[in-house]
């Protein structure tokens, strides 16, 4: 019992000591290396992580494999985005120095309402024209449609791949969806041309530093956050419904009620990081809610490793990075590169980079200490290692 | 210095062949500087020409070219990135742009629009590109543009689009919709059309147009009405519901803006159904559209299209010198197989444009062009003579071409005039 706690308290101590290094390389690192157009890539790649977060509960921890995130991630942007847009369409006729103005015929409509002919705003664009709501809605929206969802899988005990393609089949619906209502939701060219929040000019640089860490800070805490969660008796409930789901209802639970809260809690901190993208991008395209984005962040936790809340911040960069800086050198060839190293990571470490700092790093780890003579710690460490 | 003392070491080690290198590396030292050296340096020293911090030096300037060349969009964009590179190449060999040879940074937009803004941005802060050719898609170009606008660069855009815009930072090479719709309509007219039935793709482009074609079928032509109108998805491949809505209302001429690969069902299943360039022509009746070039055919096989009409301003067997010569010289570069469709043309164009533009402001200041642009002149292109107007957009010619078997175009008539460019029709307000 001894050993176990002491083995607690040391596991705990890791994931401290990777998180603190996460957050000063998000924090410190990347704001003293970066210029301010590689600072505003990093904070792009991040509202990706939130995604992956959001995975790691559901997929690495409850054992839902959704390939629809992208939809929540999506949805939770869409909700900003249709926020800025409204406040863009009202102060449009105060902004100079574009021809704007000459298109936009009804001041306080947005640009593409325009050119569908739609005169009026939908009654479903108006719970966007109020900050607090949409902020309500950029959380309560994904939530909602995940919880229904979650309700009628979950409930009838569909699960694994069925699931699975059930989600997809909701990437293609959704985009279906935004392409088609184009008069409401700006259908393939997406919501585009976000300036201001709140009279804020979103586009500078000092705004781009501040989002940069509103970002990460916002990260890191949905990981704390997280971290909560997964370690409490509710987060081991979901590692044992994924390991052993007829023995945990056998045991008196209700199996379907718990995945349904890991799919919510996925979709909405998912949704969060949708929100960020447009506040840092400053545009929300369809093309972000379809099946590609979706498989990508799974790829994200494929490769910093499904069951870490940190490792898939690392994954989410080098993915991120690996496209743009692949897509830069190589215009014509970056696809098959990324493909390339897809394939020997997933086949060299299966359980992903963080798997691969477990079984290598502890090691590593140990090896160091002994160096550095601090053997007490570092037999400590060998025994959980054993364990 | 050290490189000579080598060299004059290797000429007593090895005979002939070094003393040729010696010869020719001598001639290159003697003859570099004065290659490297602008001619045009003292008239236009690059503290004068450029005051803005772009990317140009005394004898470069650095271009940016952010078209798909993977994604889906790969296929159409493709002849735009070949038709810049060889606008680009001639220029060069002309001697470049106020003596400065032109350098290109490609950047791929993989068809996803976020990916554009992206690259645009990067092309435009990190590379200080002195101007952007690219984008294909109005998707594209609308997430760029506030990008464009807020760091002021300037984008040559090459696809015939649905207007409604007009940016300061943009110079829109290819067509709005009016220019392409109103005088192809009126053409259909004269051929007895009465009843026209609009189908197109579901997005802004189609749809526009097909308001504009509405209005001017409705108000401007006698007599005239529209029986029908649908929309499709992007990609969709089952028109047959839509064949039979068509073969219900008998209009005289179908009026179709299907982009992408929903072209080669829509056609294939029309000839199925028994709706041929044939049959039509039977009827006294017609098929015209807007959206299908010589690209599209390639894939489609022309003997589903043969008979069919396209309203464009350029088709690659347009009958002048300056074609030829264009037509020729893409060829050589790029391959005999390769076809040449009206977007294609428009994006050569760019390039080109754009040296006439710097070369009339004196200066590659964004704003100075932006403000030289009205009134520039291409008298080069292929589609005969372009002009830019105060808009942005191309004073340019609208041509009707007859669909044949060999996947090439007949042209049968051209607009008399040069057509004004009309981004915000009357009537739209």
């Amino acid at each position: 019992m001894k050993l176990l706690e002491s083995g607690v308290v040391s596991e705990n101590r890791k994931h401290i000591i990777s998180f603190i290094i996460l957050a000063a390389t998000l924090l410190l690192v990347f704001p003293l290396v970066f210029d301010i157009f590689r600072l505003n890539l990093v904070a792009k790649y991040l509202s990706l992580a939130f995604a992956a977060v959001g995975l790691v509960i559901c997929w690495g921890h409850g054992g839902i494999l959704s390939l629809g995130q992208g939809v929540f991630w999506g949805l939770g942007g869409y909700c900003l985005a249709a926020f800025l847009k409204l406040e863009a369409a009202v102060n449009i006729a105060n902004e100079a120095g574009t021809d704007q103005i000459k298109a936009l015929t009804t001041v306080g409509l947005p640009d593409f309402m325009d050119w569908n002919q739609i005169t009026e705003l939908p009654y479903i664009w108006y719970p966007f024209k109020s900050f607090p709501i949409t902020l309500i809605c950029v959380l309560i929206v994904p939530g909602i449609v995940a919880f229904i969802i979650g309700l009628a899988i979950f409930k009838r005990r569909v699960s694994g791949v069925y699931f699975a393609i059930i989600t997809q089949a909701l990437c293609w619906i959704m985009e279906i969806l935004f392409v088609t209502r184009q008069g409401w939701t700006g259908g393939i060219n997406g919501i585009t041309d976000l300036r201001t929040c709140l009279g804020w000019d979103i586009r500078t640089q000092a705004a781009q530093y501040t989002l940069y860490f509103l970002t990460a800070g916002l990260l890191l805490a949905v990981i704390l956050f997280s971290k909560k969660i997964l370690s409490s008796k509710l987060g081991q409930l979901l590692v044992a419904i994924r390991d052993m789901e007829d023995r945990v209802r056998f045991s008196g639970y209700d199996v379907s009620n718990f995945k349904i809260f890991s799919f919510c809690l996925a979709a909405m901190i998912s949704a969060v990081g949708g929100a960020l993208f447009v506040l840092n991008v400053g545009f929300m395209s369809p093309k972000l809610v379809t099946i590609a984005p979706s498989i990508y962040m799974v790829i994200f936790c494929a490769l910093g490793g499904r069951e870490s809340l940190i490792g898939v911040v690392y994954g989410t960069l080098i993915v991120c990075f690996g496209r743009t800086y692949f897509s830069e050198q190589f215009p014509e060839l970056w696809m098959f590169l990324m493909g390339g190293i897809f394939i020997v990571v997933t086949v060299a470490c299966p359980k992903g980079l963080a798997g691969l700092f477990e079984s290598h790093g502890a090691k590593a780890l140990a090896f160091l200490k002994k160096f550095l003579k601090i053997e007490n710690l570092a037999s400590k460490d060998k025994k959980e290692v054993e364990a | 210095m050290g490189l000579e003392n080598r060299n004059s070491g290797n000429v007593f080690r090895a005979g002939w062949f070094s003393l040729f290198t010696i010869l020719a590396l001598g001639l290159g030292l003697v003859a570099s500087p004065a290659l490297a050296k602008n001619p045009l340096l003292d008239k236009y020293p690059t503290a004068k020409v450029n005051t803005t911090g772009l990317a140009i030096t005394d004898d470069v300037v650095t271009v940016g070219q952010l078209h798909s060349v993977s994604g889906t969009m790969a296929i159409s964009e493709t002849g735009s990135v070949e038709a810049e590179r060889l606008a680009i190449k001639q220029i060069n060999d002309m001697g470049g742009v106020l003596g400065r040879k032109i350098e290109i940074i490609q950047e791929d937009g993989a068809s996803d629009w976020p990916t554009f803004a992206e690259k645009a941005k990067k092309l435009l802060v990190k590379d200080k590109v002195a101007s952007v050719f690219g984008c294909w898609t109005s998707a594209s170009r609308k997430a760029v543009l506030p990008i464009f606008e807020k760091e002021n660069g300037m984008l040559y855009y090459p696809t015939f689009y649905e207007g409604l815009e007009a940016s300061k930072n943009v110079i829109y090479t290819g067509q709005e919709a009016t220019q392409q719709i109103i005088w192809g309509l009126d053409w259909a007219y004269k051929q007895g059309a009465r009843t026209f039935f609009l189908v197109g793709s579901d997005y802004i482009w189609p749809r526009t147009s097909h308001k504009i074609a509405r209005r001017h079928i409705e108000n401007h032509l006698k007599g005239c009405k529209v029986v029908g109108e649908e929309y499709y998805p992007l990609g969709h491949t089952n028109f047959n519901s839509l064949i039979n809505k068509i073969k219900l209302k008998r209009p005289d001429c179908i009026y179709s803006i299907v982009v992408g690969g929903s072209n080669v069902s829509w056609y294939k299943q029309l000839n199925a159904a028994g709706i041929t360039g044939e049959s039509l022509a039977k009827k006294n009746k017609l098929f015209l559209t807007i959206s299908t070039t010589e690209d599209e055919i390639l894939g489609i096989g022309g003997k589903n299209v043969a008979g069919f009409y396209a309203c464009m301003k350029y088709f690659q067997s347009l009958d002048n010198e300056n074609n030829k010569a264009f037509v020729k010289a893409f060829k050589e570069m790029w391959g005999d197989d390769s076809v040449i469709g009206d977007v294609t043309q428009a994006a050569y164009l760019g390039p080109w444009l754009w040296k006439y533009t710097v070369e009339k402001a004196g200066s590659f200041d964004i704003d100075k062009i932006a403000a030289a642009s009205p009134g520039v002149e291409f008298k080069g292109a292929p589609e005969g003579y372009v002009r830019i107007h105060e808009n942005h957009h191309l004073w340019s010619k609208a041509r009707i071409g007859k669909m044949l078997e060999n996947g090439q175009f007949e042209v049968l008539v051209e607009s008399e005039d040069l057509i004004e460019p009309d981004p915000f029709p009357e009537g739209y307000k």
